[in-house]
């Protein structure tokens, strides 16, 4: 790692091809920029967590730190490549007038002509598009259920801001869930009559969930709460019987249908790192979670 | 099938697919295949959610052992070479469906045993009647199994039930075995529900080399005769036979890997622009490429056989070949083999194709150089490009996946110098999620019956086609040459391409 204090972005670009030829192998083989703007408290979680899916998606991670708007401007980056990272890395502290510029810091270090992701690991803007960093990226990774308070309000934010390349944790987290689920209906094709999502009482992935399965069943779904850990229970109701997956521990469920016998599954929490691997494995745009966003917002609006 | 899953979306490219319910019988339990590669990968999917809630593994082996000495195998297996990280509550999930059948190939009692078993397991954990059978096996008992499954109703279909058969490699010795062993199976077996599986070409290999020869627009341009002089196709290993004498004397490194291995990855090189990316589009025209490839003649010299001797290699002190236990002092197989094709297209006329493979050579590497021609004019001096070869584009099989661009550059400085250099490229994804093995994906598709990318009977009938005749003249001239551990392979070898006036690289 090497320091840079008072400095801009000439310099960490200067840094970045100093640091590749020192470690003696100038080629690049990075795929895309990854943006992280996350506050001090959270930045070392959220650079490791980069880290390890940087070695599936070598990137040129940019951590940004967004300090206090006030008092003269100053830019300190540490720089780095190597030591476990697939690409290479800064982190870019800024403080005073240059937090309200922090694209203009950015765009000069944004690998050219590769795609470029912008990920708010815990307080995301209410709407990413139109974020000045955010507009520098085709991926918006945006945390609903990392929120502080209002997880429930920042995930229907979230979905009414909805634009093309936005995504977010919560519903990424719902991708084993939901292939199980469609993969019950592969084995049962049975139409379904109604559904029930069980989940801790505030859950943004439950919340998508019982909009995805609204939007693609169209049947009512029903929400109950329990006390976790995430989701605990989906079952959808079928003339033959409820086809249902439990999963009280947050590892192993049970999946349950109708004339079969009942059968375990493991059905694991996913880490952050894993989340944003399978995020940045697609940079277009994710229609489902479009349509299931949509969904979302027309049933809170119902209530 | 009814109605469309309303849960499906082809949009929806998340949602990875999930095999039906179905379950996996394990003939050859205790080999080396079993334990270091299928059972970790039926654990490895299993942690990823890929196999269906139910899914079982019944076990098929002469031994005396109930189900729980089976189990403790296959956790020995998964804990010394899974990929991923042993979770508890995946392997008690797993290991529920595990049954062992004790038995010989010809007992009657054991394969009633076997069709019960499957029975109870569908009603036991709803496999649907769905079975994989994996014959991990010699190819010489091939006939005996697919009989015994065939008599005791194991291979009758029920409704919509499927049952599938997994081979491994060799597929036969020479044309006539191959097509004998195919008429077993197809015997018992429809041709699409016969899996061939070709482990070293997992699916990942194949699709990448699709996907850089044809997303691209930049080579295909001069993916041919006009610019491209020749291609070396290597798979090297630095091993020596280890305990594998009994299969190996006999066989010998071109029917153990040309005829597969390196004839497959010269007809994905060479082949024309599928129209579609499905199997049936590649395995036709992977075929065309398998008919119109010829040995040139004289195939002493067009070929190269050779045996490792005793030497050092890699800082280990090792043995020759026919020092090797097993091994008949007298043997002459051979544990290096290089051949030269020529594909008789429009495209590749007048390109040699210059295949090698071996036991105990540098170092393990699979790679498929295409090296081309120096361009017909230089307006430097001599001086200034002598340290400039031909231009090469490497596609990396293993290890580290990738591909490697050698090309001139000048030499930083005063004087006009211009010297090779490599630009590599890695595919990244080899780490924290590194692309599955290849063995996962085999297994994936053959639970979830997609066709899969590997060869059908026509293509082995025609790689055996191309290969006999080497193997029958290696057979009428007595002993290989021989070569030191450790050393890329027989003077021989090298005479071979010295001949046409090129030098293989060194990989």
């Amino acid at each position: 790692m090497i320091e840079l204090t008072d400095t801009n972005s000439a310099k960490i670009a200067a840094e970045f091809v100093r640091a590749r030829t020192r470690a003696g192998s100038p080629a690049m083989g990075m795929v895309m920029t990854l943006i992280i703007v996350a506050p001090e408290e959270d930045a070392a979680d959220a650079m490791l967590a980069a880290k390890r899916a940087s070695r599936e998606h070598p990137s040129r991670v940019l951590g940004v730190i967004l300090g206090d708007a006030r008092g003269a401007p100053h830019v300190h980056a540490q720089v780095g490549s190597g030591d476990g990272w697939g690409g290479e890395t800064a982190l870019i502290r800024l403080k005073g007038e240059v937090v309200k510029h922090a694209e203009s810091v950015v765009l000069p270090l944004l690998l050219p002509d590769s795609p470029v992701a912008i990920w708010w690991p815990t307080a995301s803007p209410a709407d990413p598009e139109s974020d000045p960093l955010g507009a520098l990226a085709q991926r918006r990774i945006t945390d609903s259920s990392a929120a502080s308070r209002g997880k429930s309000t920042a995930m229907i934010a979230q979905c009414r801001s909805y634009a093309p390349g936005n995504t977010d944790l919560s519903w990424t987290r719902l991708t084993p869930w939901r292939a199980l689920l469609a993969a019950s209906l592969d084995q049962h094709p049975l139409k379904v009559t109604g559904a029930t999502v069980t989940a801790e009482r505030v859950s943004p992935s439950a919340d998508l969930l019982v909009a995805w399965l609204a939007d693609r069943l169209k049947v009512e779904v029903r929400r109950r709460s329990s006390k976790g850990p995430g989701i605990t229970e989906v079952s959808m109701d079928t003339k033959e019987g409820p086809i249902r997956i439990s999963r009280a521990d947050g590892r192993l469920a049970t999946f349950t249908s109708p004339n079969r016998p009942d059968r375990p599954v493991a059905l694991k929490r996913r880490e952050v790192p894993a989340l944003l691997a399978e995020e940045l494995r697609r940079l277009d745009e994710d229609d489902v979670y479009a349509a299931t966003a949509a969904r979302l917002v027309k049933l809170g609006a119902k209530k | 099938m009814t109605a469309a899953n309303p849960l499906r979306d082809p949009q929806d490219r998340r949602l990875p697919r999930i095999a039906g319910p179905c379950g996996m019988v394990l003939f050859g339990v205790t080999g080396d295949l079993s334990r270091k590669k299928v059972m970790p990968a039926i654990y490895d999917l299993a942690n990823r959610g890929l196999l269906p809630p139910g899914f079982s593994l019944i076990g098929f082996a002469r031994r005396d052992w109930a189900d729980q000495d089976f189990a403790q195998i296959v956790h020995d297996a998964v804990k010394e070479h899974a990929r991923t990280p042993f979770r508890e509550e995946v392997w008690n999930q797993l290991s529920e469906g595990f049954r062992f059948v004790p038995g010989d190939f010809d007992d009657d009692a054991a394969f009633d045993q076997l069709r019960r078993t499957v029975e109870e397991l569908d009603q036991l954990r709803g496999t649907g009647g769905n079975m994989a059978f994996y014959l991990a096996i010699p190819p010489a008992f091939f006939g005996n199994v697919v009989g015994q499954l065939k008599e005791h109703g194991l291979a009758d279909l029920d409704g919509d039930q499927w049952r599938r058969v997994v081979v491994e490699k060799p597929f036969g010795h020479d044309l006539e075995s191959a097509r004998e062993l195919n008429d077993i199976l197809a015997d018992v077996f429809p041709s699409g529900s016969i899996f061939r599986i070709d482990h070293y070409l997992g699916k990942e290999t194949v699709q990448n080399i699709l996907a850089m020869r044809f997303a691209n627009n930049m080579f295909e341009p001069i993916w041919n005769a006009n610019y491209v002089d020749h291609v070396q196709i290597t798979m090297a290993e630095d091993i020596g036979i280890g305990g594998r004498a009994g299969y190996y004397d006999g066989i010998g490194a071109a029917r153990d890997v040309i005829q597969n291995h390196l004839l497959q990855l010269m007809a994905l090189v060479a082949m024309e622009e599928p129209i579609a990316f499905d199997a049936e589009s590649l395995r036709f025209e992977k075929q065309k490429v398998l008919a119109s490839a010829q040995l040139p003649p004289p195939l002493d010299t067009t070929t190269a056989r050779g045996q490792y001797v005793a030497g050092w290699a890699g800082g280990e002190k090792v043995i020759g070949f026919l020092e090797e236990e097993g091994i008949n002092k007298a043997s002459t197989t051979e544990t290096f083999a290089a051949i030269t094709v020529h594909v008789d297209t429009r495209r590749w006329a007048g390109v040699p194709f210059y295949l090698r493979t071996g036991k105990r050579l540098g170092r393990r590497v699979t790679e498929v150089a295409i090296v081309f021609k120096r361009a017909p004019h230089l307006p430097f001096s001599q001086t200034a490009t002598e340290d400039l070869s031909q231009n090469a584009l490497v596609i990396r099989v293993q290890p580290d996946e990738g591909m490697t661009m050698r090309f001139g550059a000048k030499v930083p400085g005063t004087a006009m110098e211009i010297r090779d250099v490599n630009m590599d490229f890695a595919y990244g994804g080899s780490f924290t999620e590194p692309s599955a093995e290849a063995y996962e994906r085999l297994i994936l598709d053959v639970l979830l019956g997609d066709p899969p990318l590997f060869p059908r009977h026509e293509e082995v009938e025609l790689s055996w086609q191309l290969l006999d005749p080497v193997i029958q003249h290696w057979a009428k001239k007595g002993r290989p040459d021989t070569y030191d551990s450790g050393t890329w392979g027989p003077p021989s070898a090298d005479a071979m391409l010295a001949r046409d006036g090129r030098t293989w690289r060194r990989p």
